[in-house]
């Protein structure tokens, strides 16, 4: 696929929640392209929705209504387990509080999206090793989530979103919690694996620092697309 | 599936306090129900003659029924039989009634053909031949109560009264005997008295009658059809006869406490009620925390259903390592109970244990084990993850009161909501 080709296709998405006997819309109408090796920020206020349109892309929910294409596959009509084998194979999430198991070791977290496929234990962990590696961690695999800083176990997620080699990398708030300098680390560590890897990227972020990592920002402001820019 | 055993295992030692109490809780439970379920199977089971050299023959309406001595010499004449000999239980008591230890009165002569596992010193046998109130004490009994050869031992017996209408019963202690091996010797905590003064000294009506038979066989393998040969004999007659295993017979005296099995039954559920409350609780609980956790899996790619089965193997491993824990102990006390209570794990019992585990990691398992498959990913994350199916019962149980009293009150019926 060319770098121009959309892995990202949205047309006429809107998300509707229903809470109690209220319906309240968060998302109108988006449509959005988002080409394949592209690093995308989204932006906005809170309540704009671009969390939910993170995880409508992301598959961890499903539009209302509209188009929703992924690679070029409809995943706004899948079920939730078509969604979740589609989610193994294509995407790599990354949160803003690591999510990461707190018993297992970095090696272990790292490894998990793996037991999903048909490898061994020594092929799953030979190739958690280097992903750890990749992202520069790889001395620590044996620690445990607690043992490491934000940053070292915000690389742990990064290395746990990319082990499986996913196509797309959803990030929300992957530097809230960190500080100014470790938050700059894992924006170049995310912008390298763009450039290096060709991963495509779509991160949700309030700081318009990191948002100047990516290639172009996206706003959305009262569930509508309000601006792009390229950087 | 192996591979996620280390991801199952791995949520138990997330609270290790938590999951040692709830392991030693279930453990504590397993043991008692290895127990209380040995002692079900001992009491439920079959007559058993495997093995036995040595039956029983009571009156067939009950053991507390004497059998008339004229039945002997036809039990002496059925082909395997060895030697038989009487025993009528004493029911005395010793010491204003405070201790309490089984006696019997025998022919001495017939309980030392029948019962070759006493060994006595020859002169002490004599004696207890020749003496008509005589009466001979195990080792243990003896040593019990610090009595020696020549002892006068008065008895009260709360079954037999003397012709003179008193109770009270008095024995020469003429010998103490003890076991042949060390699982006999821990039995010799009883006593023997002659039954010349005893039949001579009770009440006429109530004489000639020798309580029990008990028959040793040639061939242990040989005992069942002797023992319907023997029933055979008396069959519709006014002495009907009930030939079992002398352990048969032990268990009989016990079973006429009630019902064993029911008793033992309600105990071993009464402690599985509360055991199902802990261990539930437990569970909830240790799911509930890792709702997110749930949620990331779910992100990774796995399926509602997966999440559902890992939730419910942690119970699974949970109650499976409780109760073998349980089950091993119980089978390590089992071989320090007295010989006299003859209780095993046998597969009856371990059977009892795994559809115990089965139905207690459902029970405990499947609530939380469904909360965590109908998790939606993003109401998790954000931390709106809902009740599970036994919260969402309990609190409506809760609610319809509130709602009901809201009504009576005309109030709205539920409380105005709010948005997030």
């Amino acid at each position: 696929m060319s770098a121009s080709h959309p892995i990202v296709e949205i047309r006429d998405l809107t998300k509707t929640y229903v809470r109690g006997k209220q319906r309240v819309e968060v998302l109108h109408g988006i449509q959005l392209d988002i080409p394949e090796g592209d690093f995308v920020a989204l932006m906005g206020p809170s309540g704009s929705g671009k969390t939910t349109l993170l995880n409508l892309i992301g598959g961890i929910d499903s539009p209302t209504s509209g188009v929703l294409k992924v690679g070029g596959q409809r995943i706004d009509d899948y079920g939730a387990d078509e969604l979740a084998k589609w989610r193994a194979e294509t995407v790599g999430f990354i949160f803003q509080s690591y999510n990461l198991m707190p018993v297992l070791t970095a090696q272990k977290n790292v490894e998990l999206p793996l037991l999903l496929t048909e490898m061994g234990a020594a092929e799953r962990s030979k190739r958690a090793r280097l992903a750890l590696e990749l992202v520069g961690i790889g001395e620590r695999a044996g620690h445990k989530p607690n043992e490491l800083s934000g940053g070292q176990q915000q690389r742990v997620a990064i290395a746990r979103a990319l082990v499986s080699d996913p196509t797309l990398l959803i990030c929300d708030e992957p530097t809230g919690d960190l500080d100014r300098k470790t938050a700059d680390e894992v924006l170049r560590l995310l912008q390298r694996l763009n450039s290096e890897f060709g991963k495509t990227i779509i991160m949700v972020t309030h700081d318009p620092k990191a948002a100047e990592y990516a290639r172009r920002t996206v706003h959305l402001d009262k569930g509508a697309l309000v601006q792009e820019a390229a950087h | 599936m192996l591979k996620y055993v280390s991801l199952v295992l791995s949520g138990l030692t997330r609270k290790k306090l938590r999951t040692t109490l709830t392991f030693l809780s279930l453990a504590a439970a397993f043991t008692l129900l290895g127990l209380l379920q040995a002692v079900n199977s001992l009491f439920s089971g079959a007559a058993d003659f495997l093995g036995a050299n040595r039956l029983i023959t009571q009156a067939s309406t009950s053991f507390t029924q004497a059998l008339p001595m004229r039945l002997m010499p036809q039990i002496e004449s059925v082909p395997g039989v060895t030697a038989v000999s009487h025993s009528q239980f004493f029911g005395g008591q010793y010491g204003e009634g405070r201790s309490f230890f089984p006696q019997f009165a025998v022919n001495p002569r017939r309980l030392r053909d029948t019962y070759p596992e006493w060994v006595m010193e020859e002169d002490a046998w004599r004696n207890f031949v020749s003496t008509q109130d005589g009466a001979i004490a195990g080792r243990l009994l003896a040593e019990q109560n610090g009595w020696k050869v020549g002892d006068i031992i008065p008895l009260n017996s709360f079954i037999w009264t003397k012709a003179d209408g008193t109770r009270l019963w008095e024995w020469r202690l003429v010998g103490i005997f003890d076991g042949k091996d060390a699982e006999w010797q821990k039995r010799a905590n009883l006593m023997y008295l002659n039954y010349g003064q005893f039949d001579e000294g009770r009440v006429a009506g109530a004489r000639g009658l020798a309580g029990v038979f008990v028959v040793q066989v040639a061939d242990p393998n040989d005992s069942e059809r002797i023992a319907s040969t023997i029933d055979a004999k008396f069959e519709n007659s006014s002495d009907e006869t009930k030939t079992q295993s002398e352990q048969e017979f032990q268990l009989g005296f016990i079973r006429q406490l009630g019902d064993i099995g029911l008793i033992v039954n309600l105990i071993t559920a009464a402690v599985f009620f509360s055991i199902l409350f802990l261990t539930g609780v437990a569970m909830s609980q240790a799911v509930r925390e890792r709702i997110p956790e749930l949620a990331v899996l779910k992100c990774l790619g796995f399926k509602d259903k997966q999440v559902m089965w890992l939730v419910l193997a942690e119970s699974f491993a949970l109650c499976l390592l409780g109760a073998l824990a349980g089950m091993l102990f119980a089978s390590f006390v089992m071989q320090f109970l007295p010989p006299e209570f003859p209780i095993t794990a046998d597969a009856f019992v371990w059977g009892v244990a795994a559809v115990s585990v089965l139905v207690l990691t459902l029970l405990v398992g499947l609530p939380p084990a469904l909360t965590a498959q109908r998790l939606k990913i993003v109401d998790a994350l954000a931390g709106r993850a809902g009740d599970s199916p036994l919260e969402l019962a309990l609190r409506k149980a809760i609610e319809w009161p509130a709602m009901g009293w809201r009504w009576v009150m005309g109030r709205p019926l539920r409380p105005a909501e709010t948005d997030a």
